[in-house]
């Protein structure tokens, strides 16, 4: 009884329905009911844009804000992620066609000596859900794997992440290496991990401290529209 | 079509009916409080992370030190570090409430990021050095030497090897969505499982672990490291 009281039909539902409904799938992490809720505002005619930013993004943004009151935990989280990353997959050969809007771009990955990604993943997955170009530099980065690749990809914001204690240190390595080749200035540089927070980010000498993906998120598009309002002003 | 919700597990609900593995359990889930008896001037408060209890203790008796009390936070903090810095901050102000006026901290930063350094300085008190309790068992000098070249490896020690289900397995949720191993281990290659004593059914525990998790597998034995010669200083 209980199983068919469960049962819904997601394509028989009214979009602004099954949208709530995606909602709560991704808070359930169900990557399979994701991938056809995708599919189906997709075939209803939905930009890629629009499903990815009400559909997956909002959806993500609840499970964020969950996750900060304590509601949610890291399995839940990374199942959510995960069922996001299957929409994503789906959505991402189709943004590129359409030319979605973008933010601006980022370079992210985890600092030396730390092989811990799964809050960068997410990061990262947000970001470009967000409209950021995103390069991911994965795991263990030393200081010239940022260095090179912020000014190879003409980045505007520089993202950097670690799990351990013993490796966040390193961010200040990164970011006064930036500072004596004089080019610190010229990056809006966030920082997020577990072990962090927002004094240590300030003692670093990061723009920012961001304590999940979507404070990540909202972050970002703050420094970009500053950016912005300072080349045009 | 959509499947039911899942439900939540909760971690470390131990069902074996022996006392050792119900004190685990407690250790796990609720910690150790020491009798409320008012200090006396010769004797220690310690504050331990439960997965340490076992062998604060048995360094102590072993070597005949009645010095201490301890009381201990419950091990499942390790896996919610955000909390444990004010945790400890609350036993040690209960302690000083007691007539406490050496307590001692037997918890590594533990994933605080530096906030429990913080809170040992604020309130006067020391804490045992390094980064994770598997550094210290292993001698936090040499942990920290390996480090680079043992990227990758996941610690296990005594306590984690038996409580890998509860701590770890479904700690993360692996007994709800086991697809979630290789994106959680995804860049992890070995378990070492630094055994604190000679126990082969834990070294099979721990070799039974590292197999579900897809890793290879090494066993070493510390014995207590830096724990034993940090609680013989504390016996002066």
């Amino acid at each position: 009884m209980a199983d068919e009281e469960d049962d819904i039909i997601l394509s028989a539902l009214s979009d602004d329905e099954l949208v709530l409904q995606m909602h709560d799938d991704l808070y359930d992490g169900l990557k399979d009911e994701i991938t056809e809720g995708v599919n189906i505002l997709l075939e209803r005619g939905w930009t890629p844009y629009d499903v990815l930013t009400k559909a997956l993004v909002e959806g993500m943004r609840i499970v964020g804000i969950d996750f900060r009151d304590g509601i949610l935990f890291v399995p839940e989280v990374l199942l959510a992620a995960n069922a996001m990353k299957a929409g994503m997959f789906i959505l991402r050969p189709l943004l590129a066609e359409t030319g979605a809007p973008k933010q601006g771009k980022m370079v992210i990955g985890t600092v030396k000596g730390d092989i811990h990604d799964i809050g960068k993943n997410l990061v990262g997955m947000m970001m470009e859900g967000a409209g950021f170009d995103v390069v991911d530099l994965g795991i263990n980065n030393p200081v010239e794997n940022y260095l090179e690749a912020i000014e190879k990809e003409d980045a505007d914001i520089l993202g950097m992440s670690a799990l351990l204690t013993t490796t966040m240190p390193y961010m200040k390595v990164v970011i006064d290496e930036m500072t004596a080749k004089g080019i610190r200035e010229n990056y809006v540089v966030l920082v997020g991990g577990a072990p962090l927070n927002e004094e240590f980010g300030k003692a670093i000498g990061a723009d920012a401290y961001c304590r999940d993906a979507a404070v990540a998120v909202e972050t970002a598009k703050e420094f970009m529209e500053h950016r912005k309002h300072n080349q045009t002003a | 079509m959509r499947r039911g919700k899942k439900q939540r597990s909760g971690a470390g609900s131990a069902t074996q009916p022996d006392f050792a593995a119900a004190l685990e359990a407690r250790l796990m889930e609720d910690g150790l409080d020491a009798p409320r008896v008012k200090a006396t001037p010769e004797q220690v408060m310690l504050i331990a992370c439960g997965a340490l209890a076992r062998e604060i203790i048995a360094v102590n008796e072993a070597n005949g030190w009645d010095h201490a009390v301890l009381e201990c936070l419950p091990a499942k903090l390790h896996n919610a570090p955000q909390h444990i810095a004010e945790a400890v901050r609350v036993k040690i102000r209960d302690a000083k409430a007691r007539g406490f006026d050496s307590i001692f901290v037997l918890y590594a930063d533990c994933g605080t990021g530096g906030a429990l350094d913080a809170v040992c300085a604020q309130e006067g008190v020391e804490r045992i050095p390094g980064p994770h309790c598997y550094a210290f068992f292993d001698g936090v000098e040499t942990f920290e030497t390996r480090h680079e070249e043992e990227l990758g490896t996941l610690y296990l020690t005594d306590f984690f090897a038996k409580q890998f289900d509860a701590l770890i397995w479904r700690g993360f949720g692996l007994d709800q969505a086991p697809e979630m191993r290789d994106i959680l281990f995804a860049h992890y290659t070995r378990v070492v499982y630094l055994a604190q004593t000679e126990n082969p059914e834990l070294d099979a525990k721990a070799e039974e672990a590292a197999k579900r998790l897809g890793l290879s597998y090494e066993r070493r034995f510390t014995g207590y490291g830096d724990l034993g010669t940090t609680l013989a200083g504390l016996a002066k």
